[in-house]
């Protein structure tokens, strides 16, 4: 049985926010149609802040396609602009537009956040259509399928799954105790 | 910030909340080196599926204690996605739950879910008890996972507390140690 342990580890293939060598890393799981992941999306980045170098931040993809009708195409988006440099940018404008109302993430919205960002749209457009980025979201999602995710967002600090409350106070106290235990 | 207190609360409550003790139901499930029990049970109003009809293949039996779990990534859901890592290691995956077939049926719709759910309806929890993993006091199937191989027999049998979503991994790793053995013959 899983002991919920991260498979693996951060490594090259992941996006990172902090250095790789920080004394505590935090890695989320998510999906960008989950609305729990839409919460989670503001209290991370108010903890990365808080920590700054303190803290390595790798965000991988766990897309409930059945459920989630968007949210494989959106994943694949996010790697597309990793690929020029703007996966953070685009991680952020999936989040956030989930205000502007349901359809945020229909194909069009993609590539209109594509042009937001000075990406070429007609790229994305190809990339979703050839599944161009299909094979490392499933790579992604199946990595947290050994690791023992079982929903969105799962959390794993610095290698453990974190079973705990992610409000704000409880997440950076818990982040900041396994910093304390190096 | 009300709205995310509660998002975190709400996560709280749906991996901790209700559970008993860890494991603790665990002692009375059946083991692995146990035959498994057929049963013949309704995956619809009007169709049936026993578990003699497996022969040949592993299956998964996933007792759950109700449809309708109101979060998204549930473990219904969760097999639903990794059904393919389950097919290529040869596995078909039977969702079990006290749940009647109408009810089933709604939920398998909703979710779009691509494996059979059986009713263990009438007499309720009858396969439930025959496999230890029913719960008496709330007369719901116990969050217990089988794998069962070619021959019939468990290899590996797992309940997790009622409030904690035990993932796939274990499932993947305990199919993967049916095709072991086979693959160090033909090496």
């Amino acid at each position: 049985m899983s002991n919920g342990q991260l498979k693996p580890p951060i490594n090259e293939n992941d996006h990172i926010k902090g250095p790789e060598d920080a004394p505590v890393t935090l890695v989320e799981y998510g999906d960008y149609e989950c609305p729990h992941c839409a919460r989670a999306h503001p209290i991370v980045e108010e903890i990365i802040q808080r920590m700054g170098d303190r803290l390595c931040f790798a965000y991988r993809n766990f897309p409930l396609r059945e459920a989630h009708p968007h949210a494989e195409h959106a994943a694949e988006a996010a790697e597309w602009a990793g690929d020029s440099g703007k996966f953070w940018e685009m991680h952020d404008a999936l989040f956030e537009h989930r205000s502007d109302g349901p359809d945020w993430l229909d194909d069009d919205r993609l590539l209109q956040y594509a042009s937001d960002l000075g990406l070429d749209p007609s790229d994305l457009e190809s990339a979703l259509r050839e599944e161009r980025y299909r094979p490392r979201v499933r790579s992604d999602f199946m990595s947290g399928v050994r690791s023992g995710v079982n929903g969105t967002p799962t959390f794993f600090i610095n290698g453990y799954r974190y079973d705990g409350n992610w409000d704000l106070p409880e997440l950076l106290d818990a982040l900041e105790g396994a910093g304390a235990a190096r | 910030m009300s709205d995310k207190a509660e998002s975190g609360s709400t996560r709280q409550s749906r991996k901790n909340g209700g559970s008993g003790p860890a494991g603790g139901h665990t002692e009375k499930l059946l083991q692995p080196g146990t035959e498994a029990p057929d049963f013949t049970l309704n995956s619809t109003p009007d169709q049936t599926v026993s578990l003699a009809e497996f022969r040949g293949h592993p299956v998964i039996l996933a007792f759950y204690p109700a449809d309708w779990s109101p979060v998204c990534g549930d473990q219904m859901s969760l097999y639903n996605e990794v059904l393919p890592e389950f097919r290529k290691l040869g596995a078909e995956l039977l969702g079990i739950s006290v749940d009647g077939a109408w009810c089933h049926a709604a939920f398998k719709d909703a979710r779009n879910l691509q494996f059979p759910l059986l009713s263990d309806f009438e007499p309720k929890g009858e396969v439930c008890r025959m496999y230890g993993a029913y719960r008496d006091e709330e007369g719901v199937a116990e969050r217990a996972l089988f794998v069962i191989d070619g021959d019939g027999k468990i290899t590996w049998s797992y309940c997790s507390p009622v409030g904690v979503n035990p993932g796939a991994d274990g499932i993947l790793s305990a199919l993967e140690d049916l095709h072991e053995p086979a693959e160090k013959e033909s090496a």
